[in-house]
């Protein structure tokens, strides 16, 4: 191994100079210039996502401990550019109300340290680096929920987010230790040539499951999720819902469709039933919520339900599915929490009923969270149509046709509760409506850019086939 | 290895351990008890990676180091917990479950 061969860790060791480049910002920079660290973090990132797009080659490091290739590559590209649009949103509430406690820069390097976390999970290329990778995404993300050390609910939501987080990662841990204790290796390669269909793996490969299911906010672990979303601040709940949990979703598909693929038939089960449970639990739920990151959250539970929609075909159609869906998702998501984000910046409401006759007064804004909601319900002319219809082709394509069927009457379900929102922004009258404001350039940029994303990426078929194309890596 | 005893009887109290850990998590209903629980679980696996590692695999030394580095995360999981319960009892001086319900359902 020589020293060139570090460089397939390029993604990586750039961000990692990125953190450190920060720390030595925030120690010369002086008081009164902080607000520049904004534009750095930005105009530093967006070389980063730009950079990130040159090609790398497919090849492992340390021994298998570290492996990349050309899907994983792109899933990284996917999530920078999730993480860049959530910085150009954030910007402005960044500005106004964190740095004025000077600690503005210590939210990027939380924030980045945790994407280096998932960077290495979704690398990972056995259990050890699997779980420094998961713990390295959640913890800092635990510490930026209860950032606004002022507010009782962040700091409740922090603690709900840690106990849980910590809690998920004993279990895959006992879990781990029990598939390690059947193979006799922790490598994600030795491990799918050893494995049986002894009890004692079955077991450890449910522990496993439930592990990542907490990440994922899938149903029997999805308590935390709408507190943590409603208690943290609105950026740090967007990264959780789009980026944490899509990355989750990629780790576990990669275990499914390479480690676990010789169980596919006892596995197969599992995600059937929870995919059902999920989508009818978070849909039903989503209808009674009054809060919109609350309602958005539960939107975001019904949605990781659809996507299991698209693991449990088992080989490549299903990896481009959900990697398709999961870039779609990211838009959408964002766009929605970036609305929220902008109006709760400037007036602090965050009720449904405060959306009352918004249209009159921001008829813009209105119209991006229409696309957004638009989006994530399925409405054909919208990218999140396309998306939803790979997920069930590629369920359908494996026989399960009463899963498809269920899974499209949530979707009806969820055009309901989408539509509410949209009847208070056009066509209710407020009684005291949010006064028409301004958003600042970074906001604005930002949601053009998941706009543009919304619309386009549906239309735009040569993307999806190149996803196919990648999918191939892992089958 | 430890001579009269087998691995099954390690793997029984380990596997005890654990699920005192779950229980504690479940029913305590103050915050550092449960992150208290939440350790038992993690040395539970802590363990279940020497012993196994020790038992059937003693040529490579995988679950030692495995474990090595699931000790330094907790602690730093814990440091991390028990800031965030530090700056929650400042504004509400109680540590206990019923206090931190504000958001609900």
């Amino acid at each position: 191994m020589n020293f060139s061969s570090f460089l397939l860790m390029r993604q990586e060791i750039a961000l990692l100079a990125i953190i450190l480049l920060l720390v030595i910002a925030e120690i010369f920079i002086p008081k009164h210039k902080k607000v520049s660290i904004i534009h750095l973090v930005v105009f530093l990132f967006g070389i980063h996502t730009i950079v990130g797009f040159f090609e790398i080659d497919e090849s492992n490091l340390f021994g298998g401990m570290f492996r990349t290739n050309h899907l994983i590559h792109f899933f990284k590209n996917v999530l920078n550019i999730g993480v860049l649009i959530l910085l150009l949103q954030s910007a402005d509430w960044i500005q106004e109300k964190i740095m004025n406690q000077n600690k503005g820069s210590e939210f990027f390097i939380l924030l980045f340290s945790s994407l280096l976390g998932i960077y290495f999970m979704i690398s990972a290329g056995d259990f050890l680096m699997f779980y420094l990778g998961l713990e390295l995404s959640t913890l800092p993300v635990a510490a930026l929920a209860a950032y606004e050390t002022m507010k009782r609910i962040s700091s409740e939501s922090g603690i709900k987010l840690i106990l849980s987080s910590a809690f998920a990662s004993g279990i895959s841990l006992f879990g781990i230790s029990m598939l390690y204790a059947t193979t006799g290796s922790i490598y994600f390669s030795e491990i799918s040539q050893m494995l049986t269909s002894a009890d004692l793996t079955l077991l450890g490969v449910v522990l496993l499951f439930a592990g990542i299911s907490f990440k994922i906010s899938l149903v029997p672990f999805h308590f935390w999720t709408a507190d943590v979303y409603e208690g943290a601040p609105i950026s740090v709940a967007s990264y959780l819902s789009v980026i944490s949990k899509g990355a989750a979703v990629f780790i576990l598909m990669i275990l499914l469709f390479t480690v676990l693929q010789s169980l596919v038939h006892f596995w197969e089960n599992i995600i059937y039933v929870i995919a059902i449970a999920t989508m009818f639990i978070g849909n039903l739920f989503a209808l009674r919520q009054q809060n919109m990151k609350r309602f958005l959250a539960f939107s975001s539970i019904a949605q990781a339900g659809f996507i299991l929609l698209g693991l449990i075909e088992g080989s490549q159609l299903g990896t481009a599915t959900v990697v398709y869906f999961v870039l779609i998702y990211i838009f959408s998501n964002l766009a929605a929490f970036g609305v929220v984000q902008a109006i709760s910046l400037q007036t602090g409401k965050e009720h449904i009923k405060d959306y009352e006759g918004l249209y009159r007064t921001n008829p813009n804004l209105s119209l991006v969270l229409m696309l957004a909601l638009f989006s994530l319900a399925g409405i054909p002319p919208v990218a999140g149509f396309f998306g939803k219809f790979f997920l069930f082709t590629a369920a359908a394509s494996k026989g399960f046709y009463l899963l498809v069927f269920l899974a499209v009457v949530n979707v009806t379900i969820s055009l309901y509760y989408y539509l509410l929102v949209v009847r208070a922004m056009f066509l209710r009258k407020g009684d005291n409506p949010i006064p028409f404001f301004k958003n600042k350039i970074y906001m604005r940029i930002g949601l053009v850019i998941t706009v543009l994303g919304i619309l386009l990426l549906g239309i735009y078929s040569p993307l999806y086939n190149y996803i196919y194309e990648l999918s191939s890596a892992f089958n | 290895m430890i001579s009269g005893i087998s691995i099954y009887e390690i793997l029984t109290v380990t596997s005890i351990l654990f699920f005192i850990g779950v229980y504690g998590f479940i029913t305590r209903t103050n915050l550092i008890s449960i992150l208290i629980s939440v350790e038992l679980m993690l040395n539970a696996s802590v363990v279940n990676f020497v012993i196994i590692n020790k038992y059937l695999f003693p040529e490579v030394l995988q679950g030692v180091y495995f474990s090595i580095f699931i000790i330094a995360v907790a602690a730093a999981e814990t440091a991390l917990a028990v800031s965030i319960i530090i700056n929650l009892y400042r504004q509400i001086s109680s540590v206990e479950v019923k206090d931190v319900e504000t958001m609900k359902y």
